[in-house]
């Protein structure tokens, strides 16, 4: 099918099969890397991308469901205070070590912050459990996701 | 080449059902799709996924709750409607994957897969709930949902229908509602059993016990003789024990990967038993 689609805030047309994963047609076809493919079963999170603003699995999403939607990846999360906050903190408290997970923890997180931004710890864990990270032990991303909430809030960093 | 098709309303869906009932249903994708790339692409995909007239929760004219088959989890959390009524069906999405998997899930796709570890099941056994099924020729039918699960992964539904929406008749005053899953942690963890229940004391004895239970059996089922055990009786330590026996001579759960017969089988009394505490606390 002729798929059009905003990408990144870029309207974006390309032939596909409306079957094909959105993981693959991001990754191959689109040569936007930064989503990863884990568990490629919806487990782990790393290919995380936002839907109309909603977090879901890409692995799990076909092509053709998101005809006239706007995504948007890791890449597209632009500049803005939250976005910020969140690539910031992760590199400074050392929340990535392999990076696999990620840009899908950094989407999770923007999200998660740009709608609640008074979100607790165990309501920021909660709403990163689908984000499995088999390097830092989780307290270091929850460390600096509570650390660019603070931000957000204006409360200063560190 | 897969045919992709989004329709708009509900007649629409319907006709293309009728028209090629060998295109692919798809609504959430969080089953179909964990597989989906390894086999064969469909000849069409029939996407559900936010059509409006199958999404959200609604209160019908006598009194009972209406779930479009297309209700994510996330809408049932974000819902205000019935929310007394429905504090075990948010209990359990709550507890469904995480949030990728509660922002795309669907309560259609949760039914039609029929999975015996389904979480939402049991649930619609402990509230009464029917299932409604439409055909662009036959228009809609109810069906309780203990005779839309027909077996092992089995459903009533014709290869012409969808499931439309769950409906939920209005409960008696002063319902009890119970949830527990029990898996190996929060989140994204499959079930190793879980109990949904209902209940409601009349002058101090139990009415109506309701007890769905779900990964005790090939499909989600009734705990008929515990209902029988409880019923009219005070919710007391005597009753939870013969509630807790009566289970225990219901059901034979399974040794798999997940968890024990025995653990399972040990569990599912003690909640039981719980249950019937609970029934005797104060509301
Ligand atoms: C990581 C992960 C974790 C999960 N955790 C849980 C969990 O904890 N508990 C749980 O119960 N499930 C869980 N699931 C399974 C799944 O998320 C649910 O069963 C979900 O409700 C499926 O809904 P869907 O809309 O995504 O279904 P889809 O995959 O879109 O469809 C599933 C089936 O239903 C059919 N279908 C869908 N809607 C309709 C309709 N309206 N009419 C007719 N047919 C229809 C499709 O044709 C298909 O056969 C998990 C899945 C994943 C990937
Ligand atoms: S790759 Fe999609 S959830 Fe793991
Ligand atoms: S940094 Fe390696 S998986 Fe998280």
């Amino acid at each position: 099918m002729n798929l059009r689609f905003s990408l990144n805030g870029e309207q974006t047309a390309l032939d596909v099969s409306p079957w094909r994963r959105l993981l693959d047609v991001l990754r191959e076809d689109l040569a936007l890397t930064g989503t990863k493919e884990g568990c490629g079963e919806g487990e782990c999170g790393a290919c995380t991308v936002l839907v109309d603003g909603e977090a879901v699995c890409s692995c799990l999403v076909a092509a053709g469901q998101v005809e006239g939607r706007e995504v948007r990846t890791v890449e597209g999360l632009g500049d803005g205070a939250v976005a910020r906050a969140v690539r910031e903190e992760l590199v400074s408290f050392g929340g990535t070590q392999c990076g696999i997970c990620t840009p899908g923890i950094a989407v999770c997180a923007v999200r998660a912050l740009e709608r609640e931004p008074d979100a607790s710890r165990d309501r920021l864990r909660e709403l990163l459990a689908g984000n499995i990270c088999r390097c830092t032990g989780y307290q270091l991303i929850v460390d600096a996701l509570e650390c660019a909430a603070a931000r957000g809030r204006g409360e200063g960093a560190e | 080449m897969t045919a992709y098709l989004r329709p708009n309303t509900l007649e629409e869906a319907l006709a293309v059902r009728e028209a090629h009932p060998e295109y692919t249903i798809l609504a959430g994708g969080t089953d179909l799709l964990v597989s989906g790339h390894r086999v064969p692409p469909p000849p069409g995909i029939v996407d559900l996924f936010d059509l409006r007239p199958l999404r959200g929760i609604a209160r019908d004219g006598d009194g009972s709750l209406r779930l479009g088959a297309a209700t994510t989890y996330l809408d049932v959390l974000s819902s205000d409607t019935g929310r007394e009524e429905l504090s075990i069906l948010r209990a359990a999405a709550r507890e469904i994957g995480a949030l990728q998997i509660q922002a795309r899930g669907t309560l259609g796709g949760n039914l039609v897969t029929s999975s015996p570890v389904g979480d939402t099941l049991p649930v619609w056994l402990a509230l009464g709930a029917e299932v409604e099924l439409s055909s662009a020729g036959r228009g809609a039918r109810r069906v309780a949902y203990d005779a839309f699960c027909t077996g092992y992964r089995q459903t009533d539904m014709a290869p012409d229908e969808l499931v439309t929406a769950v409906t939920i008749p209005p409960p008696a005053p002063g319902t009890r509602r119970f949830w527990r899953k029990v898996g190996t942690r929060r989140a994204q963890s499959i079930s190793k059993l879980m109990i949904a229940a209902t209940a409601r004391l009349e002058n101090g004895l139990i009415a109506e016990p309701r007890i769905g239970l779900g990964a005790l059996a090939d499909r989600p089922i009734r705990g008929v003789a515990v209902e029988r055990a409880m019923a009219g009786r005070p919710p007391d330590e005597d009753t939870a024990a013969r509630a807790a026996r009566a289970l225990a001579a219901e059901i034979t759960p399974i040794d798999d990967v997940r968890s024990s017969a025995d653990y399972r089988l040990t569990v599912a009394t003690n909640l039981v038993a719980r249950f019937v505490r609970l029934l005797a606390e104060p509301a």
